[in-house]
């Protein structure tokens, strides 16, 4: 390679017209061919002499970037008379100008105004040199014998060992820096600074209706992009504050942010994983993420990140960037170690489950006997917490949950509870009935697939929820919040929302009507309203099993245009009467077959803000979170 | 200017031929105080010389033989004089700037030590104006070119032009050809070869013929000489030639080589044989090659070693005796209470030998054999104040951590922000209590790291006030009102390139791009001295560890030994090929090291001033040095981002540690030398287990007479851990006296 290049450094010259050019510049005119060959050589070599010197200037001054004061002094050091004052502002100060078939590259020289200058008002004095030292030091200095630290174990001060960053000390650096040299480039305008304020405080906020707004415009506002590094930002930020303060409650709210974003069709979050990833694991993973870990459900938040996880696996992963596969590995490690508590395990099982089938059946299999060993020792065991016996019992759902799944697809028949036994260990019979259960329902559904199927192809499903008020009157957008009493399930192949396994029966009746009929459609008071914007080229199949009979929900589908440009094309609405649920389904949804999120002790409440919609430009509705 | 000084050459070359010579022997003088040789030898060959040539010759050979002693070289040079009056040997005529090798500014006869302090000041008065840089470099104009042309005629030769590619084809072919054993070992030919026959087609006018000679074969030299290429490349008229150091170069100094006897004698029958003359003679005249006896090096072995402007060292260059071993710490009881001090100081004077001992004293009652004689340089003495140091220190030591690989230290660091890329040097006190930058813009930064602030003294009418009689004197005469955290030292006018803490703390060095050294107090904070002397660039200076003495090295490849007190230098090292970029002096202030562009280190003794070592083997510019706290070993770092490690005694490299990707600027063994920390521009700090290290060499006698090294292919092993930072690169490194590691750099964004 290098051979390659020297030939070409050996015939490097500058080109002959340069040198009439310049003879031009100082009045030297018709300058021989000869003359301009011999003169560019000399000036090439000379060229090259004086940047060899400069390049010795640059080592000295333990620098990478070679600067014209190094060529300064280069000049001096063959007593020659330095330029004097040249400094520019830009990269290359040359100007292009071409005419007469000349190409010619000069300088520019600007009239300047003197007024103008004395009049601007003076650049800040940038700030003097300082030295920054870690806290450590005072340690040092003090008379106490030093401790010996091991590199990777100091928590301040020192440099990390291959961690890539002086802690303490690059950030430090960084809020000095911050503080004299604000970033220009990515200035946001009034406007949308305003807009960030409004939407951030929505999403922790208070009021309900207010997030469910800001979620809704997150999920599909176009022009968010340049909003997004604070977005993530905040996200990471947030996590890792209310992680501290077991905060479970604005927890929720961010990955519910995250969900948002992620469903943005118009946004990049390529760029944002490695801040909203740890953020999102986080939640997954962390020892504890509630005040009251006993009490607080802090199960759904994690099977609601894990999906989240899951989905940017799916989305994101590539090649070169790998994340399942380190996921995976970050899961599986602290999953294998003995010491982590139940509620981090119960995190990494979740994560790894909803990476889908195949990682349950490498991953998670094999590990059930010794899982069921642990679980057993828990609930069977003499002294245990509250908070242990909660976590196994959560783990054990979570694994028969999401294992019988796959064991049904994957195990022959038949289904003989002294083999579960002995294949899997304490759970083996608990699976065993799962799996019996879960055959039933795929034999049930299979018939019902064939009765009923539901398959919208419409672009952007976006579930909202909404609770028609007393009347349909139009612009009345009572913020009233409602606890919907019904547990929900939503399943969607769209990519961008985190989906659930193995719905349910599909129970519902798809009214589809014209766009022009949307208001004079009828909403039966107290009734649920399901509002799916479906999205391109996939099926949306969404179910509602509903707990309450006294409820009759309808799910209205609404289809739009892929963004929210789309206000042109009619409306089409479908409304889904949901059929009373069978016996054997409502008995299914008690029996585990609902993730825990939707389950009736999930601290989340689904709740809607009421929202009628009358012209089909507007997205209606607001966002559900699960 | 080139073309007006061709048409009065030769009267010219002869005139300043004469000055030369006076030149160089009152410098002499200067430096010796009584060497007659060179001024009457100048006389001599005057006489006797019809043509300028003729002169030259005659000097030359004459200077060879009073200086240098070498009689193989002064029979070869005899022999070509016979031969054709061309083939003169230039590079002695040269010998007053450039030298070849080891020769000594200052003569070796100044052994009596106890007079060098007072005889340098008798000296002063005959000391030569500092106008007489050794420098050959024609970058003041006039003055250099003669000589320059005097190196060049040596090419005026002329052979055929379309030739040269067939003879060098031929004798690659032929050195593919040979067994594999000597293939490696006569593959040395091929780039000095290439060099010579380059220029000589450049000096002959055959830009042509050598632009094709190049393109083709340029290809096939070792590629750690690309940055030599490169310059070479450029190179394509005859009046290029003239003041291109890297060309002077390779004609001022012979390229050694070293090749065993059979490969040599293989070579010799195969030019012989084909009449290759013109190969033949560039062997002869430009070539060292230093033959022994034994088995062919390896290709790996050669690698190792080469890579310098020059070849490589010399095998005889270093067999010099050096007396690595540390001067004999001077008893200082460590006191109970104060009061005992005052007894301890009658006796406790460097020299004197004490039976007494306390157990954290020094390590050994008996003498180290590799030591030096303790008065063998003039040392001052200690003071007070220096022995309270010593028994801070010793308090300290007793703190010290014990390293290992399985105890690596913690590291500190110590950014300077808003610095933006200005900050050029750092240096710490040895006790850790100040720390000094100096910058682009030629500022010098004194910043305290502990809670004591800096205070300057009092000006000499309120110091007059002061009641000296007082018991906190010492503590009155500072100015309370000038407290702050850092100074600021202003006096240099170029960018401060180095700087060094005296080692009892009360004053500063800096050297700077202006060619100036200055001596700053710490007590008032002003400027003392200004030492005058390299006209170029100072990239570096230190002081000895004893203080007094400090070391200059900058880019007229000259090191200059100074005393504080001396506004003239007491030795001029000279023998580098190119600029000195680091210096640094032995544990025992006996020896100086110095690094240069020319890729290779010297050692130099401080009392006769003759090079002792030279350590090739880096391939590219050395930046740092540093020796292991024994005093035996030492390591370099270097742009090609390898460490190499020394053994002093014997002059052999011991290891290669790889891993660093950028140029190494810093360099420090911890306190017990048992770990090397390194610190470089890639960002990163590396520690290496340099016990492991040395261990791991197997010196036999045949190694060591030969130079032959097998390097352990292990230096991975020897990494201990890489520490990286943000963005700051690394440019100095300090173990306090407790042995946690400080590493100072500038932040980056």
């Amino acid at each position: 390679m290098a051979e390659e290049r020297r030939p070409k450094q050996c015939t490097v010259v500058l080109p002959t017209e340069s040198m009439k050019a310049m003879a031009e510049s100082i009045g030297v005119g018709q300058l021989q061919e000869e003359s301009c060959a011999a003169l560019s050589e000399e000036v090439s070599y000379r060229i090259k002499e004086i940047a060899q010197d400069a390049l010795k200037f640059m080592h000295h001054g333990k620098r990478r970037k070679l600067t014209t004061s190094d060529i300064d002094h280069a000049l001096k050091l063959k007593n020659v008379e330095p330029l004097y004052g040249f400094q520019s502002q830009e990269f290359i100060p040359f100007r292009f100008a071409s005419g007469g078939g000349r190409e010619l590259h000069f300088y520019e020289e600007k009239e300047v105004d003197l007024s103008d200058i004395i009049n601007t008002p003076l650049p800040r004095v940038p700030l003097d040199v300082s030295l920054k030292a870690p806290k450590e030091q005072q340690k040092a200095e003090s008379t106490e014998p030093l401790k010996v630290v091991k590199p990777g174990q100091e928590e301040e001060g020192s440099i990390q060992k291959g961690q890539g960053a002086i802690s303490a000390e690059a950030k430090g650096k960084k809020e000095g820096l911050m503080r004299m040299k604000p970033r220009s480039t990515h200035e946001l305008s009034v406007e949308q600074q305003l807009y960030y304020k409004e939407i951030t405080e929505a999403c922790v906020g208070s009021c309900e209706a207010k997030r469910a707004e800001a979620l809704q415009s997150i999920a599909t506002d176009p022009g968010l992009y340049q909003m997004l590094p604070r977005f993530s930002t905040f996200i990471s930020e947030g996590v890792r504050v209310n992680v501290v303060q077991n905060n479970l409650a604005l927890l929720i709210y961010l990955m519910r942010m995250v969900k948002a974003l992620m469903d943005n069709p118009t946004l990049y979050l390529e760029k944002y994983l490695h801040e909203l990833i740890p953020a999102v694991v986080t939640c997954i993973v962390s020892k504890q993420l509630c005040l009251r870990p006993d009490v607080d459900n802090h199960w759904a938040l994690r099977d609601f990140a894990a999906r989240l996880m899951a989905q940017s696996c799916k989305t994101f992963s590539t090649t070169t960037n790998n994340i399942q596969s380190r996921i995976t590995k970050t899961f599986t490690k602290s999953w294998l170690d003995e010491k982590t508590q139940w509620t981090t395990r119960y995190g990494c099982i979740a994560g790894l489950s909803e990476l889908g089938p195949d990682v349950i059946k490498t991953l998670i299999l094999p590990r059930l006997t010794v899982e069921g060993a642990r679980i057993k020792a828990v609930s069977e065991g003499p002294v245990v917490s509250n908070i242990d016996k909660i976590g196994a019992d959560h783990v054990q759902s979570l694994l028969l949950k999401h294992c019988a799944s796959v064991i049904a697809k994957t195990r022959p028949l038949p289904d003989n509870m002294e083999q579960y036994r002995a294949d899997y260990g304490y759970l083996g019979p608990t699976l065993c009935s799962h799996v019996v259960k879960a055959r039933a329902q795929a034999a049930l559904q299979a018939q019902q697939v064939n009765r009923t199927t539901l398959t919208i192809t419409q672009p952007r499903p976006t579930l909202t929820v909404s609770q028609s008020g007393i009347g349909g009157s139009g612009g009345s957008r009572s913020p009233s919040i409602i606890k919907v009493p019904s547990s929900l399930t939503l399943m969607s192949t769209r990519p961008g929302t985190p989906t659930q396994p193995s719905p349910p029966a599909t129970k519902y009746i798809v009214m589809a009507t014209s766009a022009g009929a949307s208001s004079t459609q009828q909403v039966l008071d107290g009734s649920l309203v399901i509002t799916l914007s479906s999205s391109s080229g996939s099926s949306v199949t969404s179910t509602v099993a509903s707990a309450t009979s006294t409820l009759q929900p309808l799910v209205k589908l609404e289809s739009r245009a892929a963004s929210g440009l789309g206000g042109s094309r009619p409306l089409q609405k479908y409304i889904v009467v949901s059929l009373p649920t069978s016996a054997s389904s409502s008995l299914e949804s008690k029996s585990g077959m609902l993730p825990p999120s939707s389950s009736s002790t999930s601290p989340i409440s689904l709740e809607a803000g009421m929202k009628m919609d009358h012209t089909g430009c507007v997205p209606n509705g607001t966002l559900l979170p699960i | 200017m080139a073309a007006v000084q061709d048409g009065q050459l030769n009267m010219e070359v002869e005139k300043d031929i004469k000055t030369e010579i006076t030149n160089d022997g009152s410098g002499n003088i200067n430096a010796n105080s009584s060497s007659p040789g060179s001024t009457s030898s100048g006389g001599k060959s005057k006489s006797p010389a019809g043509s300028g040539e003729d002169q030259q010759t005659l000097l030359a050979v004459l200077q060879f033989l009073k200086r240098n002693k070498l009689t193989e070289s002064v029979d070869i040079l005899r022999r070509e004089a016979g031969l054709s009056a061309d083939a003169d040997d230039s590079p002695v005529s040269d010998s007053a700037g450039a030298g070849s090798g080891g020769v000594p500014n200052v003569s070796a006869d100044g052994g009596d030590a106890n007079s060098l302090l007072s005889r340098v000041s008798i000296a002063t008065p005959f000391a030569p104006p500092a106008t007489a840089p050794p420098k050959v470099v024609a970058a003041s104009g006039g003055e250099d070119q003669p000589d320059v042309n005097v190196v060049l005629s040596a090419y005026s030769q002329q052979g055929d032009p379309v030739l040269y590619p067939l003879y060098y084809n031929g004798l690659k072919k032929f050195i593919e050809s040979v067994l594999d054993c000597h293939r490696a070992e006569l593959s040395q030919v091929f780039y000095p070869l290439f060099v010579h026959m380059y220029l000589e087609l450049v000096y002959n006018n055959h830009e042509n013929e050598a632009k094709q000679f190049f393109e083709k074969f340029s290809g096939d030299q070792e590629c750690y000489y690309e940055e030599d290429l490169r310059i070479l490349s450029s190179m394509s008229k005859k009046e290029h030639m003239k003041g291109n150091e890297t060309m002077l170069d390779f004609r001022t100094s012979k390229f050694v080589l070293r090749i065993s006897r059979d490969s040599y004698q293989l070579l010799k029958r195969h030019l012989q044989e084909r009449q290759n003359n013109q190969i033949w003679n560039i062997i002869q005249e430009h070539l060292y090659i230093d033959i022994f006896d034994g088995m062919p090096r390896s290709k790996s072995q050669i690698d190792a070693m080469s890579g310098s402007l020059a070849g490589e060292g010399k095998r005889d260059a270093n067999k010099a005796k050096v007396f690595y071993g540390l001067l004999k710490e001077p008893e200082i009881e460590v006191p109970l209470d104060d009061e005992d001090e005052e007894a301890e100081n009658e006796e406790g004077k460097p020299k004197k030998k004490k039976p007494k001992k306390d157990s954290m004293g020094s390590k050994s009652k008996k003498q180290d054999p590799n030591a030096p004689q303790q008065t063998r340089i003039p040392l001052p003495e200690l003071k007070d104040s220096d022995k309270l140091d010593k028994i801070m220190n010793m308090k300290e030591a007793t703190k010290k951590i014990r390293l290992g690989p399985d105890n690596l230290p913690s590291i500190c660091f110590y950014s300077f922000l808003n610095a933006y890329q200005g900050l050029t040097a750092v240096d710490f006190t040895d006790d850790s209590s100040l720390i000094a930058g100096g910058f682009a813009d030629s500022t010098v930064r004194v910043w305290s790291v502990t809670p004591k602030k800096l205070r300057r003294v009092k000006s000499a009418a309120d110091l007059s006030n002061i009641d000296k009689e007082s018991d906190d004197v010492l503590e009155r005469i500072m100015d309370e009102k000038t407290a702050s955290e850092s100074k600021i030292l202003y006096g240099h006018s170029g960018p401060v390139y180095g700087i060094s803490f005296s080692p009892d703390r009360n004053y500063l060095l800096s050297s700077s791009e202006d060619g100036t050294v200055r001596l700053w107090s710490l007590q008032t904070f002003t400027c003392l001295v200004g030492y005058k002397g390299h006209n170029y660039p100072v990239w570096d200076t230190q002081f000895s560890p004893y203080g007094y003495y400090f070391i200059s090295g900058g880019h007229d490849r000259v090191a200059r030994l100074w005393a504080t007190d001396h506004y003239q230098p007491l030795r001029m090292f000279a023998g580098h090929l190119a600029d000195i970029t680091c210096t640094l002096f032995h544990p025992n202030s006996n020896y100086v090291a110095t690094g240069s562009a020319d890729r290779t280190i010297r050692l130099w003794d401080v009392l006769t001033g003759n090079c002792v070592r030279i350590l090739t083997g880096h391939k590219g510019p050395i930046h740092s040095l540093a020796f292991s706290p024994n005093g035996k070993f030492m390591a370099s770092g270097a742009t090609d981002g390898r460490v190499l490690l020394w053994d002093v005694g014997h002059g052999l490299m011991v290891g290669e540690l790889k891993g660093h990707t950028d140029t190494i600027y810093a360099l420090k063994f911890s306190r017990d030398g048992e770990i090397l920390a390194s610190g470089s521009m890639d960002n990163t700090v590396k520690l290496w287990d340099t016990l492991k290290a040395f261990d791991d060499v197997e010196l036999d006698d045949f190694t060591a007479a030969t130079g032959h090294i097998h390097l352990p292919e292990n230096s991975q092993e020897l990494l201990l851990g890489t520490y990286m930072t943000k963005s700051t690169p690394v440019i100095h490194l300090h173990f306090t006296r407790r042995n946690l590691l400080l590493a100072a750099g500038a932040y980056n964004p």
